[in-house]
């Protein structure tokens, strides 16, 4: 195994003398990198199948639903019940995501060569999680805005109708931003945890598909208290809590939040800042963790 | 300027294992060389020098800066290259250094250009747009290298450089590390288990064996000559041996080779007439210069 020698250049070698950005733009950089990966931007086309296929779909659901709505009347789903609907699909997304967005780098090795950087160890975890956020939120936000457009420009009511779209929509893209927020915390610090993306994979679909039935038998327990607290047992469910508490009839027909989480709706809003603020926090552990390996 | 200085510096896992201890070194800017069997506190004292690790005890500069209360200025003027493999192999060469530049705080295109600047140094031309996963152990070991040029740092951290390299690899990464050295201005620490790698390129050597101190200075003082003449001839060694034996000179093979203690010029003479008085071929007879492995006895006993 002979290597081919480096051919010795005249041209000497040049020190830089040029700016050294700051650790916003590095930041900046790195979320605008783990937000191309995820959408398999700058990488190979089999690493864009699966994301793209998942943005053909919910834009596909957005527009068949506009168009429905156009020709009919009849609204078949609110802006904030697209967001539920799409849940699923926003936790295979994650599920695949977030291994990309971690697990690879953990594998690799690569993380001493950023660590060895002045990035704070910190900020790779924050950046990698935001970029994950953003990309979570543009794939429940992109077809709302859809649906939007769609909404608006067959209005029959002018500017008012546009602007009680608007006032319909602003609320769902907050609750698909809390869909976002919550799934890519929990996602990335399911992933953060192995190098095999596989594993990770598996492991962030189990936590939303495990914690459900727990879910269906609290639901069903003998007791008002516990039926109304049992979506706090998911984070899919969670989130669809805050929905009902905060959204009201744009989520879900009259009177069915009473039914659901009865006068929780609070708890279920501290139960989600909770949820996140651990997630985050023990994400910032494991890399103080990993950074000293 | 003192490059790295440290001062009883000392590094304890959980209180009971000891990485490092009461290490205290100064060293100048230059080609470094820091040996040490496995286990020494090599990768240890690099985690240190870059802020990765707090010292349980001692005080450590590098560059004139504190790692433990500023390791991102610290880690704006070093780069460090792992001994392990580091490198996702789905993407090049070059996308990889221009975003790790990028990491450095480098503008884009600026990242863009050293990046290619810096593979081009290290001797990776158009195989640098292929991705790294197809890549052979020295090509991967350059892409390392090139990482740790890429933001153009004052002080270059090598782990292991020569690790997994074929005797021809070796050599060329060790030139090519003595290149950066000299030519580039660049001051370099080399890290190795292997003291006859490190002793061709260094200017300095430090020397630790369980996380403890044993040499460091100048490798010129080191290797200064000392007092013995190695006699090589091409037949007849063992009769030879035994005239030499006979005039009281206290000989020791290493090899084919003899070496003789130089008390006093007599003592060429003595050996030139038992070479001559025995009618063998002299092959060799030279002055020979103490290797530093020698002076270092690093748990290995010495031949001399």
């Amino acid at each position: 195994m002979s290597e081919p020698t480096g051919v010795i250049h005249d041209i000497g070698y040049q020190r830089y003398t040029g700016p050294r950005l700051g650790r916003r733009h590095v930041f900046g950089g790195l979320w605008l990198h783990g937000l191309r990966t995820i959408f398999g931007l700058g990488r190979s086309a089999k690493a864009k199948i699966f994301p793209w296929l998942v943005i053909g779909i919910v834009t596909l659901v957005a527009a068949g639903i506009t168009a429905i709505r156009s020709q009919t009347g009849e609204v078949v789903m609110t802006y904030a019940q697209f967001a539920d609907a799409m849940s699923w699909l926003v936790i295979f997304f994650a599920a695949v995501a977030a291994p990309e967005l971690v697990s690879r780098d953990l594998r690799s090795g690569v993380l001493p060569l950023y660590f060895s950087r002045p990035l704070p160890r910190g900020d790779y975890a924050l950046a990698k999680l935001l970029a994950l956020v953003a990309g979570l939120w543009l794939l429940l936000g992109g077809p709302q805005l859809v649906m939007f457009l769609g909404a608006a420009f067959a209005t029959g009511d002018g500017l008012a109708g546009v602007r009680d779209e608007a006032f319909d929509l602003l609320p769902a893209l907050l609750y698909a931003g809390l869909w976002a927020v919550v799934f890519a915390s929990v996602g990335l610090l399911v992933a953060s945890l192995t190098g095999k993306r596989a594993f990770a994979a598996g492991g962030v679909v189990a936590v939303f598909l495990m914690t459900t039935p727990i879910v269906g038998v609290l639901s069903i327990l003998p007791s008002r208290t516990v039926n109304e607290l049992a979506m706090l047992a998911s984070p899919s469910t969670l989130v669809q809590g805050v929905g009902l508490f905060t959204l009201g009839d744009r989520l879900a027909p009259a009177g069915a939040a009473d039914q659901m989480i009865g006068g929780f709706g609070p708890v279920y809003a501290l139960g989600a800042v909770l949820l996140v603020a651990a997630c985050v926090a023990l994400l910032l552990l494991r890399y103080r963790k990993v950074a000293a390996r | 300027m003192t490059l790295i200085a440290t001062e009883s510096l000392t590094k304890t896992y959980g209180g009971r294992v000891t990485a490092l201890s009461d290490l205290t070194v100064a060293v100048e800017p230059g080609i470094i060389g820091l040996v040490g069997a496995n286990g020494a506190g090599k990768s240890t004292l690099i985690k240190i020098l870059l802020g990765l690790l707090a010292p349980s005890g001692g005080r450590v500069r590098v560059l004139g800066l504190d790692p433990t209360t500023d390791p991102a200025a610290v880690r704006a003027r070093v780069g460090y290259m792992p001994e392990h493999d580091a490198l996702p192999p789905d993407l090049s060469a070059a996308e990889l250094v221009t975003h790790l530049g990028r990491m450095s705080g480098l503008p884009r295109t600026a990242a863009r250009e050293r990046a290619s600047e810096a593979l081009r140094h290290v001797g990776l031309h158009e195989e640098r747009h292929r991705a790294v996963g197809g890549y052979s152990t020295g090509m991967k070991q350059r892409v390392k290298l090139a990482q740790a040029l890429v933001h153009d740092p004052d002080l270059l951290l090598l782990d292991e450089p020569t690790n997994g390299l074929d005797p021809a690899g070796r050599d060329d990464m060790l030139a090519l590390v003595h290149r950066i050295g000299t030519e580039f201005g660049i001051s370099v620490l080399v890290c190795s288990h292997l003291l006859g790698e490190v002793e061709r390129i260094c200017d300095t050597l430090v020397a630790i064996d369980g996380g403890r101190l044993l040499r460091a200075g100048p490798i010129a003082a080191m290797t200064s000559a000392t007092d013995v003449l190695a006699v090589e001839v091409s037949e007849g060694t063992d009769s030879l041996a035994s005239r030499l034996a006979a005039l009281d000179l206290p000989v020791t093979r290493d090899g084919p080779t003899l070496l003789v203690p130089l008390t006093d010029e007599a003592t060429y003479d003595l050996i030139l007439g038992a070479v001559a008085e025995l009618d063998l071929p002299l092959h060799r007879l030279d002055q020979r210069r103490h290797r530093v492995a020698e002076l270092f006895a690093l748990r290995e006993p010495t031949h001399v």
